[in-house]
């Protein structure tokens, strides 16, 4: 039996992760509802605006029952404007995020739309071909906490994928691409959260 | 490492963060804060909302800078503004002020009736509008990363709207089930580019993120939209003209989210108010008619 992947789907581009996945051949599920979470073992945050999510999450009732599942043990995924939710501090003023991964994010932190770029990357544990990072107004990770592993880093150093336990995140959006292997690293993570509960 | 800004994928990948979302427009920063909170996923940055530029008549152009960089100090999402049909200078400006997407629009007068901007030359994305496939894939062939079906701007009537939503809709699922030997008959007839007929081929659907626009006034409109399956909605006057824009951009946004289930548009649409006065598309001559405009 494989995992059962729920994908936040409140704002973002929660479609192209559920297309991603299906292609894998995995179970998915779109989350808009609390009563949704049920039986899932893994979650997606996806990229978007992570004001609006934060604040839908509010709004629909999502957040601590959400928070509840990732700290019982349910594998958790961030690309970009997910990993915002997912961090415990923000640099910026706004939005609120989770406070679960021992993160602090910079929001925006390459600019505006037009300093958006793609590049290509190396991640540790895939291997050595390059994989294709997209950055669209993306975040970065200021610094990270105890218990955090880095797993890429631009040139200058500057974190942009990280996994703490049974949490990922990533500035960029490996679902814009065709590279499945950091959706397939996930995967594995859900997993192994399924089989211990 | 090589970093390359301005390419295609992250001109569309900007439009497929906006999924699932509420663009609204906003002639000032308080507008523009009421809904960031309300839960809006971009801005569109104006002087005057579409309904209006219609009662002013006269020619509508590019907003004041000024009006537009004070929207982007005061949110944290993406801010759009709108440049003239053709007006490739007010694009331009629309980059050096660094806003994240350009609308080349309609709603404004336009300044060239024979060409649209060609859209290559900026590394800011541009969603163009409209009325039909042949339309949006022209403008997806000059470059346009993002497409919204046109509507009729400012009249808070959806009759338009769900005109334009169901004939690209209809002519992708025509397309798709055609054989490869019809394909360039229909590129013909629709005066499409063929390698974009050929992709709508293979998608069944738009190669870019298809958002609806131009006459969304209530929760039940926005979702009636993303129910005949556009990407997202934006919302013109329908918010800062009704009654009370708080409660209407909130249920809106809800109502966008929860689209397909019926209990909570029922639930938001409840005690909003008045919403923004209509007028029957009808009724305007064809001189006033926003989505004729451009081709």
């Amino acid at each position: 039996m494989g995992a059962k992947i729920g994908v936040l789907a409140v704002q973002g581009d929660f479609l192209e992760h559920l297309r991603f996945l299906q292609r894998m051949g995995v179970e998915t599920r779109e989350i808009r509802l609390p009563q949704q979470l049920e039986g899932i073992d893994g979650i997606i945050i996806p990229g978007g605006e992570s004001t609006t999510i934060c604040r839908l999450m509010d709004i629909y009732g999502i957040r601590e029952p959400l928070k509840r599942r990732i700290r019982s043990g349910t594998a958790a995924w961030g690309t970009c404007a997910g990993m915002i939710v997912l961090a415990t501090r923000l640099t910026n003023d706004r939005p609120m995020p989770m406070g679960l991964m021992n993160i602090v994010v910079t929001r925006n932190a390459f600019g505006r739309q037009v300093d958006s770029f793609e590049t290509d990357i190396e991640v540790a544990g895939l291997g050595t071909d390059a994989f294709r990072a997209v950055f669209i107004r993306a975040p970065i990770v200021q610094s990270v906490g105890d218990g955090v592993e880095v797993l890429a880093k631009l040139d200058d150093g500057t974190p942009v994928a990280v996994k703490q336990g049974n949490m990922l995140g990533t500035s960029f959006h490996p679902e814009l691409t065709d590279d499945t292997r950091i959706h397939e690293l996930f995967l594995g993570m859900a997993e192994a959260s399924s089989k211990k509960r | 490492m090589v970093v390359e800004t301005g390419t295609w994928r992250v001109k569309v990948g900007l439009a497929q963060m906006l999924k699932g979302g509420v663009i609204m427009d906003v002639v000032t920063p308080e507008q523009a804060k009421i809904a960031e909170d309300a839960g809006a996923c971009a801005v569109m940055a104006l002087e005057r909302v579409p309904s209006d530029i219609r009662a002013a008549g006269g020619v509508a152009r590019m907003a004041d800078p000024t009006v537009i960089t004070r929207i982007m100090e005061t949110v944290t999402i993406p801010v759009m503004a709108k440049c003239r049909i053709g007006h490739f200078v007010e694009a331009q400006v629309l980059e050096a002020l660094g806003v994240d997407y350009i609308d080349e629009s309609e709603v404004l007068t336009p300044a060239d009736e024979n060409h649209h901007v060609w859209k290559y030359d900026f590394k800011v994305p541009f969603v163009c509008g409209c009325r039909d496939l042949g339309e949006a894939l022209r403008r997806i062939g000059e470059g346009a990363a993002m497409i919204r079906t046109k509507g009729e701007a400012g009249t808070g009537n959806i009759v338009e709207a769900v005109r334009h939503a169901r004939a690209v809709n209809d002519t992708c699922r025509k397309i798709q089930s055609m054989g490869e030997d019809e394909l360039m008959a229909e590129a013909k007839s629709l005066g499409a580019p063929f390698e974009l007929v050929m992709e709508v081929h293979k998608l069944g659907r738009l190669p870019v993120v298809n958002f609806a626009a131009g006459g969304i006034a209530t929760p039940a409109d926005a979702a009636l939209m993303m129910q005949l399956g556009v990407d997202g909605v934006f919302v013109g006057s329908g918010i800062f003209k009704s009654g009370n824009p708080e409660a209407f951009a909130r249920a809106i946004v809800q109502a966008t989210t929860h689209y397909r289930d019926p209990n909570i548009i029922a639930e938001v649409s409840k005690g909003l108010g008045a919403a923004m006065p209509g007028l029957d598309v009808r009724s305007l001559p064809q001189g006033e008619l926003l989505a004729t405009r451009g081709w």
